[in-house]
């Protein structure tokens, strides 16, 4: 099954290992992102190929090329004067004693001895780094020209905040909904998904137009979805569990000063926000907007310092706010006690944003609801930690576009800022979801435990997405190298070492099947069946 | 056999011209009972048997080069023909070494042409090569190689896998000559 390569000629921990090629094995027949595994004399080697490069022994070949028309020329050159060469990165060892098998694959520290033997990685490799399908691991892909399983350890993952990244149209709301799956099949976590784009919840549609089931179809008891817009839900035959309406008193000075680029609000504005606040108490935007006389207006200006230009660059902002049709003068229910209510039931909650999915919209009501969220976590977390009690369900949510919530000017106000940096504490985590990383606070980004990234083509942005991280010039290549649908180059805090992966297949009735099979518990007879199975 | 050493050996023939061929595997037995010593055919030549007195130019009236013979048939006795091979290896029993002898070759010994079985179970390695690149000859190293290989390949079943083997074992040694290389190659078609 492994297939030999060739052999190791030089190389170093830090620029990777050179390989020389065997004459039988055609360079055409490489790929960068494909996984090798290196037999050294003490130690197997697990790496991925990072290059592929062209060598001749005698630059003289080179100034003078051989007259390649002729076959016996080309087949004596091949392999042994010109020869392909591999750029391999080490990433993983597994040291042939019986500690180190039981401990498993270890972070690279030394490179492999001359001349070592390169096989193309088996299955079984694979297997064996990234482990099997089971209660903890996802399957959400295969490695390039393979068929093995790449699995997620889906409560590791959670663990952290995770990032999916891609250029636009290069298949992140198909690699997020597989990811959802699995993290509603297999984490024990529940997931608030601030769907911008209605693609999360019920049916969404392929780049082709075809249009493919989402999550509540498919797993109806575990996912509730909640609606912004009523009437576009309806239309889209969605069956929702709530109307989300936000009330005018529910909105607080800190949403404003999130809102600021936005809104095109000024700073003075946003400051002038708190005394307003102070001064009209709750219902301090209703009040705000509904100034309209001039001598009252004058008056209150005067008495809390606040320029006019100022108030008039305010209540325009607020205008839009209040133009918004989902925020009421009174919410008829707090949506947070039902977002809550359901993630405690350990349902997932899909907030659709129908027609309403402007950025304004978007961010004053995924960082409005994720602020209370995050106090009400925060509080149980603490009330848990002082008399010992559970935790509550770790949380995930989900967010797009998420540069214009964690660009380094806001990510310091807004809550996913907080999150990303710090709730992990309070077993909260964040799903962001973006196509411009670079946009991203280094900070926020720094924190993100693994990282999906389809392709990139920007500099910046892959800059940004690979900060930090071991190897880095490899992965740039790999990465720079995508197919731009259906591939991506995961790595970080979840797995083992960085891997490239065909995504799984979603939205065939076949692949519906497939998730929806897996998601059954197993029995109880299943399990001490299995158990037997072991011990014969 | 007229000269031995460790190197090479030279051997006379019974007959004027009957010659090996350039790059022939020739053999002859060792001093050493059971051994047999191996050899490229890399020159040969047909002289005066006298060093020194060379013949004069025969043949104005003759019709043809046979009737110079004809006419004057002591002339078969004053001339010689010798080749001289390079050791590249001896056999010990069924085992092939390719490197020198321990010891050279008799006098007198006899010389045969080795059969194709016997060029097969030779050349199934290519360390001898190395010998014939490194030697100083009359004839440069480039024809002796092509030439041995290419008498080789015809004992081989599959003369082109034969070459292309061989190519590349000449590609390995020659890694950072690729002139010389490429003069070999041109010579082994």
């Amino acid at each position: 099954m492994t297939e030999r390569l060739g052999i190791v000629t030089s190389g170093s921990l830090d620029k990777g290992i050179e390989v020389r090629l065997d004459s039988g094995i055609s360079v055409e027949d490489m790929a960068v992102g494909r996984y090798v595994t290196i037999e050294g004399n003490k130690r197997r080697f697990f790496g991925i190929i990072a290059d592929v490069s062209l060598g001749v022994t005698d630059p003289a070949l080179t100034f003078n090329p051989p007259d390649v028309s002729d076959p016996f020329i080309s087949e004596v050159l091949a392999g042994t004067s010109t020869f392909g060469a591999l750029r391999v990165s080490p990433y993983l060892t597994l040291s042939s004693d019986v500690d180190s098998l039981l401990e498993g694959p270890q972070p690279v520290k030394t490179v492999p001895s001359h001349f070592s033997a390169v096989n193309l990685a088996s299955q079984s490799d694979i297997e064996l780094v990234f482990g099997s399908e089971d209660e903890r691991r996802f399957f959400i892909g295969t490695p390039l020209d393979m068929e093995t399983k790449i699995c997620l350890d889906l409560p590791e993952l959670v663990k952290r905040s995770n990032g999916i990244f891609g250029k636009s149209g290069t298949g992140k709301t198909f690699l997020t909904r597989i990811l959802l799956i699995g993290m509603l099949q297999k984490s024990a976590a529940v997931n608030l998904i601030f769907d911008m784009h209605s693609e999360y919840g019920w049916a969404g549609s392929s780049e082709k137009g075809t249009p493919v089931k989402a999550l509540k179809q498919l797993f109806a008891s575990k996912v509730a979805v909640f609606t912004l817009d009523e009437e576009n839900s309806r239309r889209r035959k969605v069956s929702t569990d709530f109307v989300v309406r936000i009330g005018y008193d529910e909105i607080e000075p800190e949403d404003i000063s999130l809102l600021r680029q936005t809104l095109n609000l000024t700073d003075l504005a946003v400051e002038a926000v708190y005394p307003l606040r102070r001064r009209f108490g709750k219902s301090w935007l209703h009040d705000t907007m509904n100034l309209d006389n001039p001598d009252e207006i004058k008056e209150l200006l005067e008495s809390l310092r606040i320029h006019e230009s100022t108030f008039q660059n305010l209540q325009r902002g607020l205008g839009t706010i209040g133009r918004l049709p989902f925020v009421v003068p009174h919410a008829p229910e707090n949506a947070v006690d039902r977002v809550l209510g359901f993630l405690d039931q350990g349902k997932n909650v899909v907030l659709e944003f129908g027609r309403y999915n402007d950025i304004a919209a978007y961010m004053l009501v995924a960082n409005l609801l994720s602020r209370r969220i995050y106090d009400r976590y925060r509080e149980r977390t603490e009330q848990a930690i002082a008399d010992g009690s559970a935790k509550p369900t770790p949380l995930v949510i989900t967010i797009e576009e998420a540069h214009k919530f964690l660009n380094p000017e806001i990510a310091s106000h807004t809550i996913f800022g907080t999150i990303a940096r710090e709730m992990r504490k309070y077993n909260v985590s964040l799903l962001v979801i973006d196509q411009r990383p670079s946009g991203i606070d280094a900070e926020v980004m720094s924190q993100l435990g693994t990282k999906i990234t389809c392709l990139l083509d920007n500099e910046r942005d892959i800059d940004s997405v690979l900060a930090g991280v071991a190897g880095k010039s490899a992965l740039r290549t790999v990465l720079a190298r995508l197919e731009s649908k259906q591939q991506a180059l995961i790595f970080g805090h979840a797995l083992p070492m960085p891997v490239v992966i065909k995504t799984r297949e979603y939205g065939s009735p076949e692949s519906y099947r497939q998730f929806t099979a897996t998601a059954e518990p197993r029995s109880q007879e299943q399990i001490e069946k299995d158990i037997e199975e072991l011990w014969q | 056999m007229v000269e031995a050493s460790t190197t090479n050996f030279i051997a006379q023939c019974y007959e004027l011209y009957e010659l090996p061929p350039l790059g022939s595997l020739v053999k002859t037995a060792a001093n050493e009972a059971g051994m047999e010593i191996y050899g490229v055919v890399g020159n040969a030549a047909t002289t005066s048997i006298e060093p020194g007195r060379r013949p004069i130019a025969r043949g104005r009236d003759e019709a043809s080069e046979e009737a110079i013979f004809r006419s004057s048939p002591h002339l078969l006795k004053l001339f010689k023909s010798e080749f001289s091979a390079l050791v590249v290896g001896y056999r010990q029993g069924d085992r092939c070494y390719q490197y020198l002898p321990p010891q050279p070759a008799r006098i007198h010994g006899f010389v045969y042409r080795c059969t194709p079985e016997e060029v097969t179970t030779f050349s199934q390695s290519f360390d001898f090569l190395t010998i014939l690149l490194n030697t100083r000859l009359a004839v440069p190293a480039d024809e002796l190689v092509a030439a041995a290989l290419r008498l080789m390949s015809q004992a081989h079943q599959d003369h082109h896998t034969f070459l292309v083997a061989a190519g590349k074992e000449l590609a390995t040694l020659l890694g950072g000559d690729f002139d010389q290389l490429k003069s070999i190659l041109g010579r082994l078609k």
